[in-house]
Parts: structure tokens; C-alpha cells; sequence
């Protein structure tokens, strides 16, 4: 067993950047030799992408759909893993990887953790990851296992810097397990009136806002501010605003100016949606919210109290 | 249609806390427990979707319940499984027992939340598949029933999502939002009690602490409060101040 192994993620056609963060991440690692693994229906649509300084072969796997299966992918990596032996795999922590790396990880008896955020070698890969909603960091280890599969968080590692000699190719020849699922098609989630990802200031509520007829509040909040209204996932699954409006993993990556977030505790999926901000000010009753780890500027307060204020004071 | 829901009781650490043993666990003492949110909605869907629906854990007594919530909800059964060998199981470990345990149902479907909110793995509901070699598609937003197939919106990253169809029986892992989750009455709540919930250790199960030992993923090795980062610069004084001081630095901000 030695070597890394990094497994690409695309989706419709196109490397997601992620790819770049494992590879970092990898070449940190300084663990011998470093593949990077492309299971996709036309692998060499990537290869300039991945033309990078550390990588030193790229194993395609041609699969015969268009789009991603979990047990087409399963049995891809399994296959990869027996055929390379490789003592770390990485995946990116993405929605695609939940659906298919813990079932190799369960099946082949691997080391495993999802959601890593550090990662360092001693006798074997050691890791941090957040634990009880980010209170705390878990350290754990692997004993016994030879290779360790880890699905890596997104936004956390430094990406590989592109430019670098091609890497040496090679088709690798992997018995691929019948799709038990069938693909119908992509949808954007219901579009809205505003694009959030285009305002250079957003207001931002989430749970703390209490009651479904407070959203109004905050929207004239917003135009009084001349901010754009955004929120996170609760109010979204509550039904009292569209998805268009939600920041975070699952709904939009912003990157305002200001990103002013009132009442919202900063859970690690809203935060992976917001913290490319320039500006970030946080207004919280919790001193311990997480929201504050990421924030520029903070203020333990009522969310209800400073947005009086604020509607004040803005004549 | 028989749906199997494993569920977890889930800790929030309090605003102070303690650790025990140099950082290998939370003194229990600063735990508050409950049913995972996530659970909440996976529930709720077998319960709009199935005939008969069984509820399994893996707990200490604390969450029986989490369980007793849920056969108040409308769940039929409930299985609650411990054995000191369980104690700081990853999730794979916990999926190799709940496989056990899920298996001897042959269930039609079955659903787990996508996550815990405390360990915040996702892996345990897709690594169960895998030991029961059933389908499997993670982080479904909205099933539709037809027959012996499921369509399934699939919530990916950045609003995108897509559609799937999948055979029964299947596993899926279950989003928040999906549905409304239900509550029950005290009429229910009482009469919870008197639905069977069965509680097993592992040799009920026909496994031995060494089947879940060779499941575990990973091994624990401390628990330690994370460096802080930087951190915000705090405004203080009154709303009216930090108002005033917020209005400051948007107006900067914008104008740069």
C-alpha cells in the first residue's frame, strides 16, 4: 500500500474546483506518488485541468452513462483501489461522494471519515474534523487499517495552483457494476425574483427570526438598507421563503461586499455559502454561535433589537 | 410497503461544558439529548409513505425516547439496540449492526436522515446499504411512489437537482424540508408506550464485538475545543451603538 489516491468530481461536463482543494491537499501530504482518478464517460475532456505540478498519472475510467451513478461509481473506485492499492484515497465531501464513498469504505473494511477538515501523517493519516455542531474538533486515527479513505471538506484546503507538465495518462480497465439507478434530469431549483449572488449587499436572516410574519420586516429591512434579502436553509424548509433566496451548500455561493447575517448561528453548510464575503458582520445572543468564527466584524445582540436600530436610524 | 427508519438520539453539548478522560468524550452531565432533526422528516416520510413502519437505533437508554417519539408519530415498532461493545462506535461500526438489525425486516424502503447533527457524518445510512447491498441515493428532497419504483429529486450543491428513479426495495438518506413533519397528540404520546419496542444487545443480533470492531471506520483519539481563528472584531455597547457602528462599516465597505 502506498501512494494517493485522488478521485476527480465532476457534474454535467465540467471538473468541480473541489478537485483542486484534494489535490493541495494531497501534494501537503507528501505521500508518495499521487494519481488522480477520473471515473466519467469521457475521462479526457479533463486532461488539461489536470496538468499540474504533483500529479503524477491521471487513472480514467470510462463509464458508459453521461452523468454520475452512485453504484457505477461504487464499483469504479472499488475496482481502482484492488487495482492501485493506494494508502489514502481522497473525495471531496460533496453530495455525489455521500451517495457512493461510504458504501466502499463499508464494503472493503477501509478507514474512513467524511467532513475532514485537517489532515496530517504520523505513522498513518491522522484527521480533524468538527464535532457537535462545531464545539468541538475529533481527532481520529486509523490503527490497522491499510488504506484510509477520507472525504474531504470543501473550501478548506488550499487548491493546487494550475500549470505543470501533463501527466502521464492511463486507461485503467475496471469491471463497472450495472447503474441501479437511472438518471431523468437536472433542475435549477425554482428560480426567483432576485439573483442573490449578484447584490453587492446582503442582509441575511435565518431561525432567529422566529415567525413566518417577521419575514416582511427584514424584506423592508433590506430595501431600506439598500441591501438584498437572503437567508439560511430553516426558512427555506419552512416554506416562508424561496430557494432562490438560500445561501449555504445546498442553495447559492455568495461573495458580496457586505454579507450583514442577523440571527444566524453559522451551521458549517451556511458557512460554506457565505465566506468568501469581503465583508462579514454578524449579529448574534449566542457568543459562542460559529458564525463568529468566520465573521470580520461581531456583536452579541437581539437580532430584534439592532434591526429596530437599524430601521431607525436609516430615516 | 414495509419502511424501515433507523433513527439516533443526538446530544447538544451545553454552552459550558467539560471533557472527561483528557478529551475522550463530553462529561454527560453537560448533554442535552433529543431525536435528530434530520430523522424528524424521514420519519414523516415513511409515514406517508408506508403500511408498516419500524423504527431501529443504536443507544444507550436515553434513547428510547427519541423511539417512543416516533411509535407516538404513528411508527408501528421500534427496536433500540446497545451493548457495551457500542460504546464510541463511528458510523460504520453503526451501520454494521443496523444492518443486522434492518436485514432480518426485509424491508421495501428504507429511510435514514442524511446526517446526525452531532457527529455529522452522512455515511451511516450509506454504509448500511451497502452491507444490505441495497440501492442506495443519497440526499433525497422529494420521493414520489409509482408501484415498485421511486422517483427521487436528488439536492445537489449551488440549487441544482436531479431527478432519479430507483427500484424497491432502496435505501435513501433524507434532507430536511422534505415534508412537514408531524406532532403528535398526548392521546398518541400516551399510547406510544404500549406499542412493542424491543430492545437487543449484539448477541441478539448474532453479531460479536469482534463483527463490529472490523466495521469501524476510525478510532477516537481525543476530543479538544478547536483553535479559535482571528475571530470578529466585537462591537459593543447599546443596539443603538452597534447599529450606528454597522451602518459605518456598510457605508465604507460599499463605497471601497
Amino acid at each position: 500500500m502506498s501512494g494517493v489516491l485522488v478521485v476527480a468530481e465532476a457534474r454535467r461536463g465540467e471538473l468541480r474546483e473541489v478537485t483542486l482543494e484534494l489535490i493541495g491537499a494531497a501534494k501537503g501530504l507528501g505521500q508518495g506518488p499521487l494519481s488522480v482518478a477520473v471515473v466519467d464517460h469521457d475521462p479526457s475532456r479533463f486532461a488539461d485541468r489536470l496538468a499540474l505540478d504533483g500529479v503524477d498519472a491521471v487513472l480514467a475510467v470510462k463509464t458508459p452513462g453521461e452523468h454520475f451513478e452512485p453504484h457505477v461509481a461504487q464499483s469504479a473506485l472499488e475496482g481502482l483501489i484492488a487495482a492501485e492499492q493506494p494508502s489514502l484515497v481522497l473525495l471531496a465531501h460533496s453530495i455525489d461522494s455521500l451517495g457512493f464513498a461510504p458504501a466502499v469504505a463499508a464494503r472493503g473494511g477501509l478507514g474512513f471519515a467524511s467532513d475532514v477538515t485537517r489532515i496530517w501523517w504520523e505513522d498513518g493519516p491522522v484527521v480533524g474534523r468538527s464535532a457537535y455542531g462545531g464545539k468541538l474538533e475529533a481527532e481520529l486515527d486509523f490503527p490497522g487499517r491499510d488504506t484510509v479513505l477520507l472525504l474531504l471538506r470543501g473550501g478548506t484546503f488550499e487548491p493546487a495552483e494550475p500549470g505543470g507538465a501533463a501527466p502521464a495518462w492511463r486507461e485503467v480497465a475496471v469491471e463497472l457494476r450495472e447503474p441501479r439507478s437511472e438518471h431523468v434530469e437536472f433542475r435549477e431549483v425554482e428560480a426567483g425574483d432576485v439573483d442573490i449572488t449578484k447584490a453587492d449587499f446582503l442582509l441575511s436572516v435565518g431561525r432567529g427570526i422566529e415567525d413566518k410574519d417577521n419575514v416582511e420586516q427584514f424584506e423592508e429591512l433590506a430595501e431600506r438598507l439598500g441591501a438584498t434579502l437572503s437567508v439560511s436553509r430553516p426558512l427555506v424548509d419552512a416554506g416562508w421563503v424561496p430557494g432562490a433566496r438560500q445561501v449555504g451548500q445546498s442553495g447559492k455561493t455568495v461573495k458580496p461586499k457586505v454579507y450583514l447575517a442577523l440571527g444566524i448561528s453559522g451551521a458549517v453548510q451556511h458557512l460554506a455559502g457565505m465566506r468568501g464575503a469581503d465583508t462579514i458582520i454578524a449579529v448574534n445572543t449566542d457568543p459562542e454561535a460559529p458564525i463568529f468564527s468566520v465573521a470580520h466584524y461581531g456583536a452579541v445582540a437581539d437580532l430584534f433589537d439592532v434591526a429596530e436600530q437599524l430601521e431607525q436610524q436609516s430615516g | 410497503m414495509r419502511i424501515v427508519v433507523p433513527v439516533k438520539q443526538v446530544a447538544v453539548v451545553d454552552e459550558d461544558f467539560e471533557l472527561v478522560d483528557g478529551g475522550s468524550a463530553v462529561d454527560p452531565d453537560f448533554l442535552e439529548w433529543s431525536l435528530n432533526e434530520w430523522d424528524e422528516f424521514s420519519v414523516e416520510a415513511a409515514l406517508q409513505m408506508g403500511d408498516e413502519v419500524i423504527v431501529v437505533t443504536v443507544g444507550e437508554e436515553e434513547a428510547t425516547e427519541g423511539l417512543l417519539a416516533c411509535l407516538a408519530k404513528g411508527a408501528d415498532r421500534a427496536l433500540r439496540i446497545w451493548d457495551p461493545a457500542l460504546e464510541g462506535a463511528d458510523a460504520l461500526a453503526v451501520a454494521r449492526v443496523l444492518a443486522a438489525a434492518v436485514g432480518r425486516e426485509s424491508p421495501d424502503l428504507v429511510l435514514c436522515g442524511v446526517q446526525s447533527s452531532d457527529a455529522v457524518n452522512s455515511a451511516t445510512g450509506i454504509g448500511l446499504a451497502a452491507h444490505l447491498d441495497l440501492p442506495h441515493l443519497a440526499v433525497a428532497r422529494a420521493i414520489s411512489a409509482d408501484g415498485d419504483s421511486l422517483t427521487v429529486e436528488r439536492e445537489l450543491e449551488g440549487g441544482l437537482i436531479e431527478v432519479v428513479r430507483v427500484g424497491l426495495p432502496a435505501l435513501l438518506t433524507v434532507q430536511t424540508g422534505i415534508n412537514e413533519p408531524r406532532y403528535a397528540n398526548l392521546r398518541a404520546i400516551k399510547q406510544a408506550r404500549e406499542k412493542p419496542l424491543e430492545v437487543l444487545d449484539l448477541a441478539g443480533l448474532g453479531l460479536s464485538e469482534s463483527d463490529v470492531d472490523a466495521a469501524r471506520g476510525s478510532r477516537l483519539r481525543k476530543l479538544a475545543v478547536p483553535e479559535a481563528g482571528e475571530g470578529a472584531e466585537m462591537l459593543q455597547g447599546s443596539p443603538a451603538e452597534v447599529a450606528t457602528r454597522i451602518r459605518e462599516i456598510v457605508a465604507e465597505r460599499l463605497s471601497a
